[in-house]
């Protein structure tokens, strides 16, 4: 990368999985930390169920909104079925978060929090603040979901913690 | 969007584009839906500017072109096949030049993530002779839509905002700046000459323009959209949109020369970009415009291969570029295709057609998903509306056997873009054999995100307004058979209608009537709100009344 410090992390899974949300959540949460951020997914037709990828990279000062192949730090896959088509983005010694992570996590982990508990994973590898992402989770849903999804987060970290 | 009042913001390209509209003063927002361009007049309507979805992207730019004869400024978005259907009124547009500022939004689709060709709309600029600003991220497109209203008056001329799939639908930060020039209050100013284009007052228009075009390549050569971004000398780089960006991460020591005004060409300062370097590129997505253009002035610039043409560029592409790379690239792996949801009304039509073994022309929408398995049943798709006359087309030629299976399959939104025409073909030129259409009407356009259309009977803020009824409409225009069934009844009624419509040899209508699954709930809404505003103006009338 020419840029020193840019953070690249890939979402990806199916439409209708939240992985646009995830990614505007994350892209938030950088934002609030006072970084430059940029995002960029292919969304036309991820509400018929297609695959799904959104790029967010950020740091000091960021160009391209895109990934570009083998060079990101860390890659989020929502779907399981998922992971071996996405695996390309990775840099050598790159994360892979996925819902394997959460297989054993204490309590029950309601379906439409995957996303977000897979955040709370990557949260223990990038360098934000809780309080950023957990003002960013409140921006980005509505208040009915803000409880259960603040759960799910934490949840998502004290896999990587406990 | 209810951040509008903080200072930094981040914002999708089209929120950008909606936010510097509202601030430059903008009083008509206009446009038809269509990937990536959608979310921009949505925006602009929940921010509180007054938008509008057109019926279809002629209809928009002739309205937005009235209101800028009117003084004002407008703003209409289309996707990139969405000129093609307005460039009737662009072309005329630029002779007769406006008063209010004039921005149409060309959102490309380069690499094709929601569309049926990645045609380069960088051509219609040159071709209709209207200025173009490309941005290359959030923060250029609300600069560029703020500058482009000034730049529009100052010329006189019309503005296409060209942006492209990543520009639209990335988000980055965008800092709110005071933009030039506030908008000049509406007020109409007779000018038969500049506006009623017979050809007397149309050949000199020719000759304005082109004075005006010299202007802006003038403007041009020092403009703030002009990047010059000056770095080794061993290697420059020309470039426009969201390749700038590629370019930057690609090449961290080369020169860039960002051409945020892409027509005209302010051809001194390439010429002075080009004299600084020893190595000069044309790095440009789509087709290779920019590079015919330097070379035809005698530049000495070089340009990408004939492969780097298609789909989009990245980092990776621009670095193979500038190292005439030209090895394989490795495929992207094939994700998990788009389908018809589950419970979708489009379904069992799809079967009906398959089971019925028809040739079906089919048209633009979430049904073009119909030509996927396991339905299979969709056999041409070209642009919007060619359903019914690309099936008339097939119906007067076919030996009749085959002509008798022909069917035209047609969405609501995509019937009353371009479908009435056609159907006024049809019962002009009845083929020997009749014809079938069926308007698959779930009540939305639904592919593009569930937007309204002028036969949903609300407004783009899903407000009540008139209600086009599609029955009326086919039996106003002269068809007989006009039948409507709903597709999830299960009571066979579908197929038996399809059926015996074939049969009979004459033009009959089928609307197929179901709400899209994902549209449904809000839709109830709508009509809830919509019920309750009514009883409560019903309860003030006969209070107002009685009193």
């Amino acid at each position: 990368m020419s840029e020193q410090n840019v953070i690249n992390v890939v979402i990806a899974g199916l439409g209708g999985q939240g992985v646009v949300k995830a990614s505007d959540i994350l892209a938030d949460a950088a934002f609030r930390a006072g970084l430059d951020v940029k995002k960029s997914e292919i969304h036309g037709m991820s509400q018929r169920g297609g695959s799904v990828a959104s790029d967010v990279r950020f740091g000091p000062k960021v160009n391209s909104p895109m990934i570009t192949r083998g060079e990101a730090d860390c890659l989020i896959v929502v779907a399981p079925d998922q992971v071996e088509v996405n695996r390309h983005v990775l840099k050598a010694g790159g994360v892979l978060v996925s819902p394997e992570a959460l297989a054993n996590i204490p309590g029950k982990l309601p379906a439409k929090s995957i996303n977000i508990a897979l955040l709370g994973v990557l949260s223990t590898h990038l360098d934000l603040p809780v309080g950023i992402w957990e003002d960013a989770i409140k921006a980005n849903l509505a208040e009915k979901h803000h409880k259960l999804n603040l759960a799910a987060f934490a949840q998502g970290r004290a896999v990587m913690q406990g | 969007m209810a951040k509008q009042l903080q200072a930094r913001m981040l914002l999708s390209g089209d929120e950008a584009v909606a936010l510097a509209a509202l601030n430059a003063g903008v009083l008509l927002g206009t446009g038809y839906p269509g990937t990536p361009s959608t979310e921009i007049l949505e925006a602009f309507g929940a921010l509180g500017g007054k938008a509008q979805w057109a019926p279809n992207e002629k209809v928009a730019l002739e309205v937005g072109l009235g209101a800028a004869f009117g003084g004002a400024r407008a703003l209409v978005t289309m996707k990139h096949v969405g000129v093609n259907v307005a460039a009737d009124v662009l072309f005329t547009a630029a002779y007769t030049g406006v008063t209010g500022g004039l921005i149409l939004v060309s959102a490309d689709d380069p690499g094709m993530a929601s569309s049926q060709n990645e045609q380069d709309n960088r051509h219609y600029a040159r071709a209709a002779g209207v200025i173009m600003l490309e941005p290359a991220d959030s923060q250029q497109a609300y600069d560029f839509t703020g500058a482009g209203f000034a730049i529009s008056e100052q010329f006189g001329l019309p503005v296409i905002l060209r942006m492209t799939t990543r520009v639209c639908h990335s988000k980055s930060i965008v800092e709110q700046k005071p933009l030039p020039q506030p908008a000049a209050a509406p007020s109409f100013q007779r000018d038969i000459p500049a506006r009623v284009m017979i050809p007397a007052h149309a050949r000199p228009a020719h000759r304005r323009l082109r004075d005006k075009l010299a202007q802006v390549a003038a403007y041009a050569e020092s403009c703030a959209q002009t990047l010059v971004e000056p770095r080794g000398k061993a290697l420059g780089i020309i470039t426009s949109g969201i390749t700038a960006m590629h370019v930057r991460d690609a090449a961290p020591e080369a020169s860039v020369l960002q051409l945020g005004v892409s027509y005209p060409l302010p051809l001194n300062a390439i010429r002075e970009f080009v004299a600084s370097v020893e190595r000069c590129l044309v790095i440009e997505e789509g087709d290779p415009i920019l590079v015919t253009e330097l070379l035809a002035a005698g530049l000495k610039v070089e340009g990408k291969s004939e492969r780097f043409r298609f789909g989009e560029l990245n980092v990776d592409r621009v670095r193979r570029i500038i190292a005439r790379d030209e090895s394989e690239e490795a495929p992207a792996p094939r994700g998990k295709p788009p389908m018809l949801c589950e419970g979708c009304s489009h379904r069992p039509v799809f079967e009906t057609l398959r089971d019925l073994n028809c040739i079906v022309a089919g048209d633009i929408g979430c049904y073009t998903l119909g030509v996927l398995p396991p339905f299979s049943a969709m056999d041409t798709c070209v642009c919007m509306g060619a359903s019914i006359t690309v099936g008339l087309g097939l119906r007067h030629v076919l030996p009749e056997a085959e002509a008798r299976r022909v069917v035209s399959v047609i969405g609501d939104s995509t019937f009353m873009h371009s479908g009435l025409t056609g159907l006024a073909e049809m019962v002009y030129n009845p083929p020997a054999t009749g014809h079938v259409v069926m308007i698959l009407d779930n009540g939305t356009t639904a592919m593009t995100g569930q937007q309204e259309h002028p036969g949903t009977g609300r407004d783009l803020r899903h407000e009540p307004t008139h209600k086009i009824n599609f029955e009326e409409v086919c039996r106003a225009m002269g068809l007989k058979q006009v039948v409507t069934v709903d597709p999830l009844a299960g009571d066979g009624a579908l197929a038996t209608t399809v059926s015996a419509a074939l049969a009979s040899g004459e033009l009959a209508v089928i609307v197929a009537r179901r709400p899209c699954i994902l549209a449904a709930p809000k839709i109830r809404q709508y009509d809830k709100a919509a019920a309750e505003k009514l009883l409560a103006r019903n309860a003030a009338c006969s209070a107002a009344v009685t009193e």
